[in-house]
């Protein structure tokens, strides 16, 4: 009992932050559709998921969703194996370069496949700009380093004995990918895929620049009704939807992530050197480095071009408004960006290491055990929650006393916090719950107080994991565009909202500093992620 | 018929198997019989095509070094099963006769399940089995399509020392009621005499003899080895001349060669005295030999610091090095 109410006190931290900035402006924005003048009138719901605009749109959002999920599965696995177990040369460094597009901001990613994809464009001629293949593409771009990772982290913990038993039972080398590596694997391409589908179906910055008018998402078409149509009853009728919805395909992922005997060995195997039979693994990941390469370089070069002579003017450009199209300069909104972002890191630092000792704690008692998954539960909700919904949230219900943070510096930050959050708690809690508890029991038995038990078995395992964690939410924090559109003042405007301004005014000058601030704060991601990579933590990236 | 010629395996440059020379006839059961960390295993591996070793690896005459283990028409049992944990018990049995598309593959299971004692185990998931159960799968599901050469790497180690007795008997019976060409690596010397025909010591890589299991038995290479059989000293010189009665470099002694007997050849000292089930076990100190191990019969129990004879039991006694091997050092 006293362990249980313990537990509860540690959990309240947590809980309070999540009720507050999470729960209650999810439920205003519910309660905003459901109760459109103060009286309960589910009939406006019904009235706009009736509409066609909006069947079009759940089912463009679902179907492009899929696809991009499929591509970046296919396109990730190959590569996953070949970087995970074979002894590739400069592997670590493909793999840090491969995770850079996930946390690229979606603006610049949208921006990179306009560039790429766009008249002008190398691609250009292919006409795929403004076609759903270009917001697919999009998709799988940002994605696929999820499948990579997730998959990867899993296939390089996988004990390679039961596929040697298999081969020395006369199973090919396909045979024993069909029968036994994929079966041991499913729970992570299962788990991967979910995220992935969750990730593409709330994405909004790609749909956004890619999309156009012409093809909306859920997630944009909610942006799109707040602020241009001021249809609030219509954005919170699908916000529901989408709550629903993604409800739902995380309890069908959780499903169907379990397996007969779940106690997979784990048994972390050398990489093994390269063989001729190797090939076609290798080569897929060399193609997938070239698709992920491709939009980038066309970026950069975009962005160096003035008219027709190579210049760095679109850089220069960086230090005005864009004759007037912002309020502040480029720079100016980078300083802003880095001041949000480290705010936001502590934050999501701070609650999420909390929330990763509450849940990897042992439990004694099945009540504290049911607590405990609840609470895991819980906090994993900011991942199935888009954050277009969460900043309207924000906007319609922290706006009146005792809570009007409509001015306050901390609430972009706070709300990107809660976007990180999620990403921080999957790279932590792995770690802390690989800790075998018989090591604090060995310290205690020592002598060792909590504190001290703590310092020696918890902290030396967890710093590196904490570190890659911060740089991990730093980057996130610095991209977040979906919140903060909706937030952020236009003095106080991050670079993804700048960049987003930036595309939308008329003039080349806006669009070569758009492209300009993209490499910046592309570039500035890319380091942190590098940085972090350093770290060699396993969990970074996986979910 | 199985034959290694000079096979070396290497991790890193370190050498972990070194010029190995051996030879298994088909029918045979050959356990490499070594301490942890001799490359026995490496050497089992590189036999599967598991790791890339120097030398020549054939079977018939064939050199397998461009065979994929999947062709090489072995088996192997791992130290701790290795079932496939998705998969049932049938399912995990029938796994190699399924990948042939073999006909009749649920008769051939429930015979295989019958022929390890694991009737009506068809459905369970290896999660759900004891350790020894989970070996019994394991070997069923190696025997099922009849491999040419079995490979078994430590199979009993990971049970209980009751089991491991049991299940060595049997797999003993199993294998030759099948008429399997087997090899074996363990460390437990008893494990390699019940279960196996012949034997290869190894140790530091190499392979320091081999020969059927008395020979190898009455006449151990080195001292070694003769301490890795279960002898318990090794006298050399003149103590070794004493015990033996003629002259030889070195004996192996077994702690019941010298036996409580008052028309024994040898005096000397008790100096301790520990009573087991079946015997009383003594340490003596013998003049011109020190403290020797020695055996009395429960009854006859000598009180400490006592004076005593002991007889010699030559039969339990082994000249090092005396008899040729192929590969002593």
């Amino acid at each position: 009992m006293r362990r249980t109410l313990a537990l509860l006190g540690l959990a309240l931290g947590p809980v309070l932050v999540l009720g507050v900035f999470f729960v209650l402006p999810v439920a205003g924005m519910v309660a905003r559709g459901f109760w459109p003048d103060g009286a309960f009138d589910p009939g406006g719901v019904l009235e706009v998921l009736a509409r066609p605009r909006t069947g079009r749109v759940v089912w463009f959002t679902l179907w492009s969703s899929a696809v991009a999920t499929v591509v970046s599965v296919l396109l990730g696995l190959p590569a996953a194996y070949a970087l995970h177990r074979l002894d590739l040369p400069l592997r670590r460094v493909v793999r840090a370069a491969l995770l850079v597009p996930f946390v690229l901001p979606t603006v610049v990613v949208g921006v990179a496949f306009r560039e790429l994809l766009g008249e002008a464009g190398p691609l250009g001629g292919l006409g795929l700009d403004g076609t759903p293949v270009a917001i697919v593409a999009g998709l799988a771009f940002f994605n696929v380093a999820v499948v990579v990772r997730s998959v990867g982290a899993a296939w390089e913990g996988l004990d390679p004995r039961p596929a040697e038993a298999a081969a020395a039972l006369g199973a090919s080398p396909a045979q024993v990918l069909r029968t036994v590596t994929l079966p041991a694997l499913r729970p992570a391409i299962v788990s991967a895929a979910s995220v992935v589908f969750l990730f593409c179906a709330t994405s909004f910055g790609v749909v956004l620049t890619l999309g156009g008018l012409r093809y909306a998402s859920v997630e944009t078409e909610i942006y799109l009704l707040t602020t241009n149509l001021l249809d609030l009853q219509a954005a919170a009728a699908l916000s529901v939807v989408q709550l629903v919805a993604i409800t739902a395909l995380l309890a069908l992922a959780a499903r169907l992530r379990t397996v007969p005997d779940p106690a997979v060995a784990r048994r972390t195997s050398r990489p093994r050197a390269v063989r001729r039979s190797d090939w076609p693994q290798v080569t897929a990941t060399l193609l997938l480095l070239v698709l992920v390469a491709a939009p980038l370089v066309t970026l950069v070069v975009g962005s160096l071009r003035v008219g027709d002579a190579w210049s760095l003017g679109n850089y220069r450009a960086l230090q005005t408004t864009g004759e007037g199209a912002l309020l502040v300069p480029v720079t100016e909104a980078l300083v802003t960006s880095l001041r949000t972002a480290v705010d936001a890191t502590w934050m999501a630092l701070l609650l999420g290491l909390v929330v990763a000792v509450v849940v990897t704690r042992r439990s004694r008692t099945p009540g504290e055990r049911r607590v405990r998954s609840v609470l895991d539960g819980f906090f994993m909700l900011p991942l199935g929650v888009s954050a277009v919904t969460l900043g309207f949230g924000f906007l319609i219900t922290l706006d009146r006393p005792p809570l009007d943070l409509r001015d306050s510096a901390l609430l972009v930050p706070v709300a990107q916090a809660l976007v990180a959050l999620p990403l921080v708690v999957r790279t932590i809690v792995p770690v802390l719950a690989g800790i075998d508890d018989r090591q604090r029991q060995a310290a205690a038995s020592l002598g060792a107080g909590g504190l001290r038990t703590l310092a020696t078995v918890d902290l030396p395992v967890v710093w590196r994991p904490l570190l890659a964690a911060a740089g991990f939410a730093f980057a996130a924090s610095l991209g977040e565009f979906g919140a903060t559109a909706f937030l952020a003042r236009e003095d106080r405007a991050t670079v993804p909202v700048v960049i987003f301004r930036l595309i939308g005014s008329p003039g080349a000058m806006g669009y070569g500093m758009a492209l300009a601030a993209s490499v910046v704060l592309a570039t500035t991601t890319a380091v942190v992620m590098l940085a972090v990579e350093r770290l060699r933590v396993p969990s970074l990236g996986a979910f | 018929m199985l034959s290694l010629t000079d096979v070396s395996v290497a991790y890193d440059g370190v050498p972990a198997v070194r010029d190995v020379t051996l030879d298994l006839p088909d029918g045979e059961v050959l356990a490499v019989l070594g301490p942890s960390g001799c490359g026995k295993s490496t050497l089992l591996r590189a036999v599967a095509g598991l790791e890339p070793a120097a030398g020549t690896i054939a079977w018939d005459g064939t050199d397998l070094a461009r065979t994929p283990t999947h062709k090489r028409g072995f088996a192997l049992m791992f130290q701790d099963g290795q079932l496939f944990g998705h998969l049932t018990v049938a399912r995990n049995v029938g796994y190699a006769l399924r990948l042939r598309r073999a006909p009749d593959t649920a008769r051939r299971v429930a015979e295989l399940l019958a022929l390890v004692g694991l009737e009506g185990y068809a459905e369970r998931l290896p999660a759900t089995l004891s350790g020894g159960e989970r070996q019994r799968v394991a070997l069923a599901r190696a025997l099922a399509v009849q491999p040419r050469l079995l490979l078994l790497d430590e199979p009993l180690s990971a049970l209980d020392a009751g089991l491991r007795e049991r299940l060595a008997v049997d797999l003993r019976h199993i294998l030759r009621e099948a008429g399997t060409t087997a090899l074996m690596v363990t460390h437990d010397h008893e494990e390699a005499f019940t279960v196996a025909d012949r034997l290869a010591v190894m140790r530091a890589g190499r392979v320091v003899q081999q020969g059927a299991i008395d020979e190898v038995w009455r006449a151990p290479a080195d001292r070694g080895t003769a301490l890795f059989l279960g002898y318990a000293r090794v006298l050399e010189g003149a103590a070794a001349e004493l015990v033996l009665g003629r002259p030889a470099p070195a004996v192996a002694v077994r702690r019941s060669a010298l036996v409580l007997d008052e028309a024994g050849r040898l005096a000397g000292t008790v100096r301790a005295a520990r009573a087991t089930p079946t015997q009383v076990r003594l340490v003596v100190d013998v003049a011109g030999l020190g403290e020797v191990d020695a055996v009395a019969p429960l009854d006859r129990r000598p009180a400490l610091g006592a004076p005593v004879r002991l007889g010699v039991d030559a039969s339990r006694l082994a000249v090092v090095g005396a008899a040729p091997s192929d590969s002593a050092v």
